[in-house]
């Protein structure tokens, strides 16, 4: 057996969002899985009934697969509750990919459901610990600090500046602009994300992921079959996963994420290189996330990531468009994002994206982050004029 | 080979179990502890049972000096108490950890920074915080 056979045997052919936003008190996350399970179904032509594969995880909710099967309805012959933080869907991807190529289900449910705007006002992170930390007891604020401490090595390294990874928010705001159902959609500027409250230095409020609800599910089958369905199948063609550490003060190298890993076996797996893509969907928590991942996973050197957002660089109308639904910056983050690169990758291979549509989008890559930059999952899907 | 392991040989505390326990007793002690492999030469840390490095069972504890340099910084202000500096910190012996800044202004600790561990009391524990060395960056 080799990985590469995966490539275009299976597609994507349902997504879709649940309600996004403040759904208010009484919509638990569960409710959100449900719906958006619920509308990716419909979206791909398919019934509760043609399911045989469960994939989910729940900060809110244990044993998650088996929680959502009871609710949905689903007996499952695959159940998959991997648990790598917000790239965990993009690894159900991955293992739905292998589990449909090897017979062990034929139609897979990848589903998240979060209400933590409206439960907590806070982020929910998964999997509280019960064994000790080295970090907590110095009073970090995690997950911010993590990543305010990767912000600041990287600019000390390669003279970063903070307005460059200001363009990240300001990009972000603009392509929001263009989504209806982006939660911030009022003009940001880059001074108004350096003079917004510092939380960690050197991010500032506006260099953080939002914090709302929302809920998102992806339907995946074989090729075969997805050519039988409604929608034009968007195919699966690599996908890889890689994690380095679970704690910030472990990370080898606080400028270099196993993206580097996850990014160059999925582009070997796909056949394709980073020129080949045509849209990009980064789980952006904070700004610095969209530096480290357009280096690590290749569209430029590393270090230069600063340079290549300059001026619009990922904005609409920029030379990569990067998190057009206006990422979890702008549009939604309702702890573990992931689910909506994938959403938004297809939507734009498909040619649904509206008014952020980019023309021509033929291949998209998906990128996940899980905890600290520790978990690092990369998804190239492609139509059927790259297989 | 034990000879040449970084940091000084150290008796594993009495009467503790886990790796955890053990770190926690030596800094009652007022030892920065970390491990070292007898087979391999790997410095590690956090504590832990076997090596990370190849696997043997031949962790050893070793007491650090408790000097090192910032690798990175972030600094809070929280609106309840002064602002304060959470770092990352290369200890000299190969390893590397969080800790605080103490002594300083949050906001005037930089990479690079040479620090020095300061054991605080806190709670039932003893927590290793680090000051700056003064003219020795
Ligand atoms: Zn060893």
């Amino acid at each position: 057996m080799d990985e590469r056979q995966l490539r275009g045997h299976t597609a994507i052919v349902g997504v879709a969002e649940s309600d996004l936003g403040e759904v208010g008190p009484g919509v638990t996350a569960l409710d959100l899985a449900e719906q958006a399970a619920g509308r990716a179904l419909d979206d791909a032509g398919l019934s509760i009934a043609d399911v045989d594969g469960l994939f989910t995880h729940s900060a809110f909710f244990p044993m998650p697969s088996v929680v959502l099967g009871e609710r949905l309805g689903v007996r499952p012959r695959h159940s998959d509750s991997t648990a790598t933080g917000g790239s965990s869907f993009l690894a159900h991807v991955r293992h739905a990919a292998a589990a449909i190529e090897t017979g062990m289900c034929e139609v897979a449910l990848i589903v998240y459901g979060s209400n933590q705007r409206s439960a907590s006002g806070g982020l929910v992170s998964s999997g509280q610990n019960a064994i000790p930390s080295y970090e907590v007891p110095f009073g970090p604020r995690l997950p911010v600090s993590a990543y305010a401490l990767a912000a600041a090595r990287h600019m000390h390294e390669f003279g970063t500046s903070r307005e460059q990874l200001a363009e990240v928010a300001v990009a972000a705001r603009r392509w929001a602009q263009l989504n209806p159902v982006a939660f911030e959609q009022g003009d940001l500027t880059i001074d108004d994300v350096l003079g917004a409250r510092t939380v960690s230095s050197p991010l500032t409020v506006r260099d953080c992921c939002l914090v709302t609800d929302g809920g998102g599910a992806v339907v995946i089958t074989t090729s075969e079959r997805a050519r039988d369905l409604p929608r034009p199948p968007v195919f699966y063609l690599g996908g890889a996963e890689a994690h380095s550490h679970m704690s910030i003060s472990q990370m080898p190298d606080l400028t270099r994420t196993a993206a580097a890993e996850s990014g160059a076996r999925a582009f070997d797996l796909a056949g394709l290189s980073p020129a080949d893509v045509d849209v990009v969907q980064l789980y952006d928590a904070f700004t610095i996330n969209v530096l480290l991942f357009l280096e690590d996973l290749g569209f430029c050197a590393k270090g230069e990531g600063g340079d290549f957002v300059s001026n619009g660089g990922i904005a609409p109308g920029g030379h990569l468009p990067v998190n057009t639904n206006g990422g979890g910056l702008s549009y939604c983050h309702p702890g573990m994002y992931g689910i909506f690169t994938l959403i938004e990758a297809t939507r734009q291979i498909r040619g649904q994206a509206g008014d952020r549509q980019v023309p021509d989008s033929h291949v998209a890559l998906a990128h996940g982050n899980g905890g600290m930059l520790s978990s690092q999952v990369t998804v190239l899907l492609g139509d059927a004029s790259v297989l | 080979m034990t000879r040449d392991l970084p940091g000084v040989a150290h008796d594993a505390p009495a009467h503790v179990s886990g790796p955890h326990e053990a770190y926690l007793a030596l800094l009652a002690e007022g030892v920065l502890g970390f491990q070292a492999c007898g087979s391999c030469a790997c410095v590690v840390f956090p504590p832990r049972g076997r090596c990370s490095g190849c696997g043997a069972d031949a962790l050893m504890w070793r007491a650090s000096a408790g000097r090192g340099a910032v690798y990175s910084t972030t600094a809070l202000s929280p609106r309840d108490k002064p602002p304060y500096a959470i770092v990352l910190i290369d200890l000299d012996e190969g390893y590397r950890m969080m800790s605080r800044i103490e002594g300083v202004d949050a906001e005037a600790t930089r990479i690079d920074d040479r620090v020095s561990v300061r054991f605080t009391p806190a709670g039932e524990d003893v927590l290793p915080l680090f000051v700056p060395d003064r003219g020795d960056r």
